[in-house]
């Protein structure tokens, strides 16, 4: 399906290089794929809700609170992601194949997706824009340790950090340690202390971070 | 394609910059663009590899001016095209060209959660030998 490249650049150029109100095109697009049958309007209100309500970082929160309490179950999660992330009931769109990390005193993963925005939706939702930028995506994996430094982590020398770079195919999420003083505190209580940030690995989870989780 | 979205190692591209209690999207027409190209993925007519594809024949310039739905929006208009579920021209006026046919059926409300549920992976299994040596 590629048959000639600088053709098809000069064809983008032709037709994209004009720059307009991004809301009037996306309008005047909808109202046309409506007409001609392709989109159903209640549906596409139907996958906004989805993503807005139901499929969020709080999935990921809780696979990682079963995790860490359930040691059978952290077994299977490293072992097979998209079977254990499954018993959980989360899967589909964008989390096909999933790979689960985990951080202990002596490793830290961090997670980026360099060519664009591979992201285990199912778990953690639709990525934020800072994981979608140019400033992410091109220093995460060349200065990881600057790049949690500026999330505000200062890892020490002797941890080793692990970048993993996502792809269509496979993408992965952080399981964090488990922060102290958090022995005997339920499941729910300890999804509540789990950030989207600390599944990326650009932040660590603590107890008084509780009820700021992103 | 080693073109300017293969960004990794790249220089320059200033501090990164985290918006607090993000929303998940910025403006309605981001929630429709989003919106669209999943549906339009119902259709079967590209895999996640042409999606990527038609991101990456953004012209470079472009492609770092542009916000991250207006390449979804760019990448959408590409493949419809290109699997002629609507002409250039149609695009362009917003309007069908006259006699054109109805589509059906399209997703629909009812059908979109179990699509999302399913997802569409991008492995196949192919019973082929590797023609490197794993090592």
């Amino acid at each position: 399906m590629t048959p000639d490249l600088s053709q098809a650049h000069q064809h983008e150029h032709d037709h994209q290089a004009v720059p307009s109100d991004p809301a009037l095109r996306v309008k005047a697009l909808e109202s046309l794929l409506v007409e001609k049958g392709l989109v159903d309007r209640a549906a596409l209100d139907a996958l906004v809700d989805a993503y807005e309500h139901k499929i969020g970082p709080r999935n990921g929160a809780r696979v990682v609170a079963r995790a860490w309490s359930d040691p059978a179950y952290k077994q299977r999660l490293l072992s097979d992601a998209d079977a254990a992330i499954a018993e959980m009931g989360y899967g589909g769109f964008q989390g096909e194949h999933m790979v689960v990390v985990e951080n202990s005193a002596k490793v830290h993963n961090l997670v980026v997706c360099t060519l664009c925005s591979c992201y285990p939706w199912p778990v953690l939702g639709l990525p934020p824009v800072w994981y979608k930028s140019a400033p992410y995506r091109s220093r995460a994996v060349i200065d990881p340790r600057g790049v949690l430094r500026e999330f505000g982590l200062e890892l020490p020398e002797d941890v080793e950090v692990r970048v993993w770079d996502s792809t269509a195919e496979l993408r992965y999420l952080v399981l964090p340690e488990r922060p102290a003083g958090t022995e005997g505190m339920s499941q729910e209580a300890l999804a509540e202390l789990v950030t989207r940030d600390a599944m990326v690995g650009v932040a660590k989870v603590s107890v008084s971070k509780a009820g700021s989780a992103a | 394609m080693n073109g300017v979205h293969d960004m990794g190692g790249m220089h320059g591209m200033g501090p990164i910059i985290e918006e607090k209690n993000e929303p998940v999207f910025h403006n309605e027409w981001e929630r429709r663009i989003f919106a669209m190209t999943r549906a339009m993925g119902a259709w079967r007519k590209w895999n996640v590899d042409a999606v990527r594809h038609s991101n990456e024949l953004i012209p470079p310039a472009e492609y770092l001016r542009m916000s991250y739905y207006e390449r979804w929006m760019a990448g959408l208009v590409e493949l419809i095209v290109q699997s002629g579920l609507t002409t250039r021209a149609e695009i362009e006026s917003g309007v069908p060209v006259a006699g054109s046919v109805k589509a059906v059926p399209a997703l629909t409300a009812d059908k979109a959660a179990a699509f999302v549920a399913k997802g569409l992976a991008a492995s196949r299994n192919v019973n082929v030998a590797a023609r490197f040596q794993v090592g």
